[in-house]
């Protein structure tokens, strides 16, 4: 009886493993990657990967040597001796030489990493908590990129896509070829960029602005995440880098600028409260539900309630202020500058009438364009 | 009641004993079960992680509370477990080892154990507290652990301290007993090695604490009292809190591995019936790598954006310090080479050290490496790295010194057979969990995450599974325990074979007071 359960229960370890399998890989290594840079890390890991394995090998080949035939029950007797000069002179010279010829390439690895000048492309990355927003410097062209993966998917409740957390709503676009500068900074808390084909990783610390860059060689979707710890959601922002032609990148640089045009414009029309309640619930569950949960119960105290709240239903003059400009010393940040008049103006009106709040106001996007102005 | 002359009475009496002890084996004592009851709490949220980890998904706790599990399970590990066992073993070896009655501060020391059990108190009791307990990491790093942290920091901030303080005396008493209390004759050269890198380590200790201190207290001013030390909207610099926290860190790691290379130092040559190799390139070995640990402390900030000259200089000083380590490995081998050796529980444990200890170090010299670094830094490679140097090292080696002298003092031989479980037991379990983590971490899996894409699924079950059999595997190690205190075959005065030393020079189970007149030494 007791060996049938212990059995059945390898069994569904095994299945359990099986079934995992069909959908991961089981990668070892590093990744090449896609840019000059990445290549030579890779050669320089696996340089010392090769120095380690070498060394692992000839400590452990002595110790098992001595372990199999130095034990008391083959008769070893030990010897008294306790110190060798020249030996423990070779084993001090010969780790510094091999230090040194691993010390030369990796110099000159980084020198190259840490030369951003001349670049043709240069990109601002800031950091939110939990998302990234790219700039493109000379372009007047900004937006944010926030994790695109089902809720559903997380909780389980439907199977997971193989892009599974690693997937965006608008990702960076960059062309080929060119060399690509990133400014690296944040505006909360310390994230850190990284896309692992690029082999670029770099902090992303609030009040400075780290620069780094790549030169991508091929077309192609890249996915990475986010390396530092930065709060709750720090496993879910990923980055995904869509490298592309040059011509295509110029295309996209126009239609994405006509875009945002037409967005602007739309402040200017008439919105009903059902328009506004429809957009502002897409708002909410892209920038808002991470903290303040889909519900709008919020997670209190950190992340206080809107279903139900008093600036939610009462003060609507405290309400848009705290959006529009955030709330100093917490995680809630200012909007002002990350939605569009619309999208303000939306995400408000929702937050009055959705969960039973049902006050019934409507803030209009050309009241949020006024506020703004008046700023 | 008591005897007529005061310095000759025996234990206390219940709760009174504990409470007021001044005698160094019963501090020793309480300083080890409390370490291992910490390692419980902490392996239990090590388990809560790993369980969380099975399966992509969230399925069993959300994101913020994986966040605390995290970050408990760090600071209880390093402060809670690893360095109240040395601090324990510290007080129970070395007077034994130098010949002397008792630690030379024996009310300091009282003092340093009691303020333990209320700082971790105080850090546990946050798990409790409205927006729970600290949430940003072990390492803390501003400004989410100040701006952007749960109400509970200050807690966390005032436990550290009083832990901190515990630490610091305890360095001190280690410091002056060494220095004043070795029997006539010891000189410092003549001192076993667990003694001498014990002085090296209460040394760092004195060195980083303080810094650790003021970089809270720093912390603590820029929540409550309105500064802005790492605020940069306030005119100041998140990356000094990492300088600071990392000047105090990397010491930090050193103070966790020097004992353990002592503990080491005394069990390889014991089971090899053969003198350690090299016993003064170790002293010089363990010296040259607490200095060269104030230099390398921002190799753990590659990423951080430090100029060119800055990464060039901390990328050399740290693999530099790879060539000290080796001289101690290489040491160990030669120390067992053409030895007559013998493989009861404590060498098993101390071979598993060498081997594993080196795997973690071989790995730090691939960290060592700053261009490669930038694809390491903050993945499961890290995790993989430094829990091979904490627990294969410091942790073993905590456990072979329990095995090793346990019969000392309790003076019953534990089960032998139970211990060879216990250790196969870890040895797998530990090399499942923690030898995935390279994979996963070279294929691109950030650390510190609840939930992950699907190409990191099978390591992880593999890391799960291996994390409950070492985590259930320790459970051996208490039965271990109770059956030794509790009974067992009567240990002799030189418990082992090989075994050299003042602490065998006293019979065993070890009398309450020990070496009131000062022995002789060769």
């Amino acid at each position: 009886m007791q060996e049938r359960s212990c059995s059945s229960v390898v069994l569904i370890i095994f299945a359990s493993l099986c079934s995992v399998s069909v959908q991961a890989d089981w990668a070892l290594n590093m990744t090449k990657g896609v840019t000059e840079v990445s290549n030579s890390i890779y050669s320089l890991h696996m340089q010392i990967f090769w120095v380690c394995v070498v060394i692992a090998v000839a400590v452990f080949s002595v110790m098992l040597w001595s372990i199999i035939h130095h034990r008391k029950s083959v008769g070893a007797k030990a010897e008294q001796f306790h110190e060798n000069t020249t030996v423990e002179l070779i084993w001090t010279i010969v780790p510094v030489l091999i230090l040194v010829a691993m010390a030369i390439p990796a110099t000159t690895t980084l020198i190259e990493m840490y030369d951003t000048d001349d670049s043709d492309v240069d990109i601002q990355v800031t950091g939110y908590q939990w998302k990234w927003q790219y700039q493109y410097l000379g372009e007047d062209l900004s937006f944010f990129s926030n994790l695109s993966t089902n809720p559903d998917e997380i909780n389980n409740k439907v199977k997971k896509n193989v892009n599974y957390l690693l997937e965006v709503d608008e990702p960076l676009v960059v062309p080929i070829g060119k060399k690509i500068r990133f400014l690296v900074t944040s505006n909360d808390v310390i994230h850190s960029w990284w896309v692992p084909a690029f082999a670029v990783k770099r902090d992303a610390i609030p009040g400075f602005i780290n620069e780094s860059w790549t030169r991508i060689e091929e077309e192609g979707v890249y996915r990475g995440q986010c390396a530092e710890l930065c709060g709750k959601d720090h496993g879910f922002m990923p980055i995904v880098v869509k490298a592309v032609s040059d011509e295509e990148y110029q295309l996209w640089l126009a239609d994405k600028k006509a875009s945002i045009a037409a967005e602007v414009a739309a402040a200017s029309r008439v919105w009903s409260l059902s328009e506004l309640m429809v957009k502002g619930e897409q708002v909410y569950q892209k920038n808002c539900a991470a903290c303040h949960q889909p519900g709008g119960q919020g997670i209190p105290p950190m992340f206080p309630a809107l279903k139900g709240g008093v600036i939610t239903t009462q003060q609507q003059g405290e309400h848009i202020n705290i959006v529009l400009e955030g709330r100093a010393g917490t995680a809630m940040q200012a909007y002002a500058a990350q939605l569009s008049a619309v999208d303000l103006a939306a995400v408000i009106t929702y937050e009055r009438n959705a969960w039973g709040n049902d006050t019934g106001d409507i803030v209009t996007p050309q009241s949020i364009q006024t506020m703004l102005k008046s700023k | 009641m008591a005897s007529a002359v005061d310095h000759h009475h025996g234990p206390g009496t219940g709760i009174t004993r504990w409470l007021f002890t001044t005698n160094h084996k019963d501090i020793g004592s309480m300083y080890l079960i409390f370490s291992l009851l910490m390692f419980f709490i902490g392996g239990t949220m090590a388990l809560i992680i790993r369980m969380e980890l099975v399966e992509p998904g969230l399925q069993v706790v959300q994101p913020e509370f994986f966040n605390q599990m995290t970050t408990m399970h760090g600071l209880i590990m390093v402060f809670g477990a690893v360095m109240p066992a040395f601090v324990g073993l510290a007080n129970w070896m070395v007077p034994l080892m130098i010949g002397a009655p008792d630690m030379a501060l024996p009310r300091l020391n009282n003092f340093s154990f009691w303020l333990l059990p209320f700082a971790f108190f105080m850090m546990l009791s946050t798990l409790f507290m409205d927006g729970g307990a600290p949430n940003f990491g072990w390492t803390f790093y501003a400004p989410l652990s100040t701006t952007y942290a749960p109400p509970s920091v200050t807690f966390f901030i005032f436990a550290i301290h009083m832990a901190g303080v515990s630490s610091i005396l305890g360095a001190i008493n280690v410091i002056v007993t060494i220095m004043n209390m070795r029997a006539p004759s010891m000189s410092y050269m003549k001192m076993p090695l667990f003694v001498w890198t014990w002085l090296i380590t209460a040394f760092l200790l004195i060195a980083v604490m303080p810094v650790l201190a003021g970089t809270v207290t720093m912390m603590l001013t820029d929540i409550h009292f309105g500064t802005s030390f790492f605020d940069a909207g306030g005119g100041g610099d998140p990356v000094l809190f990492q300088h600071l926290f990392w000047f105090f860190g990397h010491p930090e790691v050193y103070i966790m591995i020097l004992p353990a290379f002592g503990i080491i130092s005394q069990i390889v040559p014991t089971f090899s019936r053969k003198p350690l190799f090299g016993y003064s390139s170790m002293v010089y070995a363990t010296s040259s790598i607490a200095l060269l640990s104030f230099t390398v402390w921002a190799h753990h900030m590659f990423t951080v954006g430090i100029p060119l000259v800055g990464e060039l200089f901390f990328m050399y000083a740290t693999m530099l310090i790879s060539v000290p380590t080796g001289v101690k490995v290489f040491n160990w081998v030669a120390t067992m080479f053409r030895g007559s050796m013998t493989f009861e529980t404590p060498m098993l444990f101390a071979i598993a050290f060498i081997v594993l200890f080196t795997i973690g170090g071989l790995s730090g010299l691939m960290l060592a490496i700053s261009p490669a670094d930038f694809q390491y830094h903050d993945t499961y490679f890290v995790v993989a790295h430094f829990h091979y140097v904490l627990v294969p090292g410091a942790v073993f080696s905590i456990m072979a010194a329990a095995y090793y002298w346990m019969p000392k003092w309790t003076g019953n031989m534990y089960d032998e057979y139970l211990g060879k479980w216990h250790f196969w037991c870890s040895f797998i379990g530990l090399n499942l969990t923690f030898f995935p983590m390279h994979f996963v971490g070279l294929a691109g899996m950030p650390r510190r995450i609840p939930d992950y894409s699907i190409q990191f699924a099978d390591f992880n079950m593999i890391s799960s599974l291996g994390g409950f059999l070492f985590g259930f595997s320790q459970l051996i190690f208490v039965l271990v325990v109770v059956k030794c205190v509790r009974g067992g075959a009567p240990a002799k005065a030189v418990v082992w074979e090989g075994a050299e030393g003042l602490e065998w020079s006293i019979p065993s189970p070890a009398p309450y007071h020990t070496f009131e007149k000062p022995p002789e030494v060769k």
